[in-house]
């Protein structure tokens, strides 16, 4: 055979190996062929066709298994299993930036399933291949690098302690200077993914510098940017006070609040996280969010927002609120309780309505007037609902029965303490009849409004035993009024009559009212 | 008789003088004691007397003493009242002014929330604005991506512009004016087919396609359309020769010569049978160049034995032994001895037929 004849088999075989693997990783790119081809056995196939001779067939083998073992953990765990990743790892340091970022895409792909399986990359040595091609030149080998240290550190703690001991925080805290939009945008997610496990690994990530950077990127205009960088800002500022404050000193606010209008919602759903995360640590942090208008926005953010996105406006609301009295009274003044009884009636997932609840019983416990303002908004009748519906899950109703408790026991408004008379369990009556009997001791018009209504009908047919604080409660109600109507009622209770009796009687105890006041 | 009656009138007149005596004596004793008695009383009153003056005048004295204690305890208690009432007036107005002031201070309280109101509104107003900004920003951008696309459009079907002769399919006769995509095609240029920017693919064909207008075939030697684009317009397809840089020989080399590198174990190539290294020392591998000596254990035998202990061999000699001398016996194949030996001994005398056939 002449010399071409010979290497015309060679071309054929390289043109078909070319082909075959070009078609796999165009297969590989739709998740209902995965399946037939995990079946014909493209792992072992794949394989040899990673150190073949030609370049980019090297490099779309590598992108083939890299989607084939992005789509379930088996395929991910056959990659591992197959020693192919020490291969990649060596080639990661050695070959042009096509097969570095197809590596890095496999990389990455075996990492995101689980723990077990990014210890296994981590233990390949692949921590100290990722972090030099994160001094690559090229944008795109810098992307695929830190997209691959990201989903490493996601996991838990010792890996993100791994990534960091590698050295790659000051690398990514450079990344996040680069002007491509895609590597800010990686980078940012994983400064956040390693800074949200442990205060330790938080403050490595603010020692090298990150929160100066971060905070410059509120104001790009990209939403995924800026969704990754309010993630970051929050998960750093949530472990402790000095973080927080670190992050308040790089004068994130008020830039925070016009990511409060942004249009993309997953920014202003982590901008009021991040407001959120700093609320709750001091009185002091409070105090300079509520002087910045922070609550204003938070609340108009809350009227135009629905669903589970509302949680981390309602938390924040609840964190200043429970602060001080101040505070509390910072947050009524800015119109938060009728958004916040809004939020109760719309919302229908328990754990929303829960943190509703907490968040207007940490209002409405501090003093007479928080009390009143909460209760003036008709929120108590639907808290007694939620504690006494069978159908809400235990968190739900013990944090009703909470706020209804610490708004009772400073609560003196008449009419929000009525309807409450009549529908009460026992243990909530308690305190509701402790109120009435502080309140009618001293007002007389409470004390007519009281009879008319019904209440201290109500209260003679409350059954307490003698002695108990209940009992005493009732005995000074009792007081409060002349003989002769606590008498007639006691009989009207008695007899039960009509109603039409009951009407009678109860112009006739105005008119003993009328002449005995 | 008349001696003892005159004795006996004398013994009487005795025994009256003396009753007359004792009389006279005991009231005399009377009479003294009882003036002894005035006497003696009427000291003791005197003392008596006395001592009431002195107790009296005592008393007096230890009382005038308390009673003046008495009463400068009570100015005391007095004075001490009075200044505690003025310096609980001091602390009360000192303590309302105090916490008016500094702990729960209302009207700065009214006053701050009522800056924060103002606030508020001020940071709503912003955010409002801000968020108008933002929507006509976008607005406009969709408004402008939506004038391109049009005069894309447009510039794609300028043919369907209307001439003097016929109306255009936007300008119908029956319309009061034309229509707004007539106007748009009157205004731009005809848009060149390289400069076309590309059509981006909408994931597979569109849900209405029309069918294929019918074109006239042109008069003349003309060769069909279709085939002279295809002429003109062929794609590029080069031999893989010409594909592959000019230096792919090197590189595919060089790629070699790493993967040769990577993947070898050991250090010192292969190399074929040349004169150049007849005489090169065998280098003998790891397993055999150990520095402790070879031992049988492992080729020579594998299990341990004892051959003093082994009852079972000697028997099985003696008894072949024995059977060879016997006269009526025959040398039986070593089946029939072991048949003829007991289970136990079967074991062994497997065992060492077989040692003795591997050895």
């Amino acid at each position: 055979m002449s010399q071409r004849q010979v290497l015309q088999v060679f071309e054929q075989y390289q043109k078909s190996r070319m082909q075959f693997v070009q078609t796999v990783a165009e297969l590989a790119s739709r998740p209902q062929n995965i399946e037939t081809l995990q079946n014909a056995g493209v792992m072992s196939l794949l394989r040899p066709l990673l150190l073949d001779v030609v370049p980019t067939i090297q490099q779309t083998a590598a992108l083939a298994l890299g989607r084939l073992a992005s789509y379930n953990d088996d395929l991910a765990e056959a990659v591992v299993k197959g020693e192919i990743l020490p291969q990649l790892v060596y080639s990661l340091a050695e070959q042009n930036r096509f097969y570095k970022k197809a590596a890095a895409f496999v990389l990455r792909a075996v990492a995101k399933h689980s723990p077990q399986l990014a210890q296994a990359v981590v233990d390949c040595g692949a921590l100290d291949a990722l972090v030099v091609s994160l001094e690559d030149f090229d944008p795109g080998v810098k992307e695929a690098a830190a997209w691959a240290l990201d989903y490493i550190a996601c996991h838990n703690g010792e890996l993100s302690q791994a990534v960091v001991d590698a050295g790659a925080v000051p690398l990514l805290v450079l990344c996040i200077q680069e002007p491509e939009l895609a590597v800010k945008r990686i980078a940012a997610s994983a400064l956040n993914d390693i800074a949200k496990h442990s205060p330790e690994l938080a403050q490595t990530v603010v020692d090298a510098g990150a929160i100066a950077h971060l905070a410059q990127m509120i104001l790009n205009p990209d939403a995924k940017l800026k969704r990754q960088v309010f993630s970051a800002l929050s998960q750093i500022s949530k472990h402790s006070v000095d973080l927080a404050e670190m992050v308040v000193e790089a004068e994130v606010f008020p830039a925070v609040l016009t990511s409060l209008k942004d249009p993309d919602e997953h920014v202003r759903k982590n901008a009021t996280t991040l407001i959120r995360e700093i609320a709750k640590h001091t009185p002091e942090l409070s105090q300079m969010i509520v002087n910045a208008g922070g609550v204003a926005a938070v609340i108009d953010y809350l009227g135009d927002s629905r669903g589970n996105v509302r949680l981390s406006g309602i938390m924040m609301l609840g964190y200043v609120a429970a602060h001080s009295e101040n505070l509390a009274m910072a947050v009524i003044v800015s119109k938060g309780v009728p958004q916040l009884a809004i939020c109760l009636a719309e919302e229908t997932e328990d754990h929303i309505r829960s943190a509703t609840a907490w968040a207007l019983g940490q209002i409405g416990r501090h003093s007479p007037e928080h009390a009143r303002a909460v209760a003036m908004a008709n929120v108590l009748p639907r808290l007694l609902a939620f504690y006494m519906d069978a159908q809400s899950s235990d968190d739900l109703q013990a944090k009703a029965k909470k706020a209804l408790k610490s708004i009772l026991q400073k609560c003196t408004y008449v009419p929000a303490l009525e309807p409450l008379l009549h529908e009460a369990p026992s243990n909530i009556l308690k305190h509701v009849i402790c109120q009435f009997s502080k309140v009618l001791l001293h007002d007389s018009k409470a004390r007519r409004l009281f009879v008319t209504s019904g209440g201290l009908k109500k209260v003679q047919e409350i059954k307490a035993e003698p002695g108990s604080l209940l009992q005493e409660y009732i005995n000074s109600i009792n007081n409060c009024f002349p003989e002769e109507i606590v008498r007639c009622r006691a009989v009207c209770v008695l007899l039960r009559r009509k109603p039409s009796y009951h009407v009678s009687c109860g112009t006739g105890t105005v008119k003993l009212l009328g002449k005995q006041f | 008789m008349a001696r003892l009656e005159w004795l006996q009138r004398q013994i009487e007149g005795i025994k009256e003088e003396h009753v007359i005596e004792n009389r006279e004596h005991s009231a005399a004793v009377r009479l003294q004691s009882w003036f002894r008695g005035c006497q003696v009383r009427a000291r003791l009153r005197l003392l008596h007397r006395k001592a009431t003056i002195i107790q009296k005048v005592w008393r007096g004295f230890r009382a005038r003493n308390q009673f003046r204690q008495m009463v400068k305890k009570a100015y005391f208690v007095m004075k001490m009242n009075f200044y505690n009432e003025m310096a609980i007036r001091i602390q009360r107005r000192w303590r309302g002014y105090y916490v008016r002031k500094y702990i729960h201070n209302y009207y700065a309280l009214k006053r701050y929330l009522e800056g924060l109101t103002i606030k508020n509104e001020q940071v709503r107003k912003d955010l409002e604005e801000f968020a108008e900004l933002q929507r006509r920003e976008m607005e406009r951008l969709a408004r402008e991506r939506e004038g391109q696309r049009k005069c894309l459009q447009a510039q794609r079907l300028h043919f369907l512009l209307s001439t003097e002769q016929c109306p255009g399919v936007f300008n119908s006769p029956y319309r009061d004016f034309p229509h707004e995509m007539e106007l748009r095609l009157r205004s731009i240029k005809p848009l060149l087919a390289k400069n076309a920017p590309l059509r981006r693919d909408s994931g597979g064909s569109p849900a209405c396609s029309l069918p294929p207008v019918p074109s006239k075939k042109p008069q003349g030697p003309f060769r069909d359309p279709a085939e002279v684009l295809q002429q003109r317009y062929r794609p590029l397809e080069p031999t893989l020769r010409v594909a592959t840089s000019i230096t792919a020989l090197e590189e595919a080399r060089e790629e070699l010569r790493r993967e040769e590198w990577r993947s070898r174990v050991i250090d010192d190539i292969f190399q074929p049978f040349s004169n150049a290294h007849k005489n090169r020392k065998y280098e003998r591998t790891l397993h055999g160049t150990s520095s402790y000596e070879q031992v049988d254990y492992g080729t020579k035998y594998f299990r341990e034995e004892n051959k003093e202990k082994r009852q079972g061999e000697k028997l099985l000699f003696f008894s072949l032994g024995l059977s060879q001398n016997h006269p009526g016996a025959r040398v039986h194949s070593p089946i029939h001895v072991v048949q003829l030996l007991g289970q136990r001994e079967q074991s062994t005398v497997l065992t060492c037929v077989t040692r003795s056939r591997g050895s």
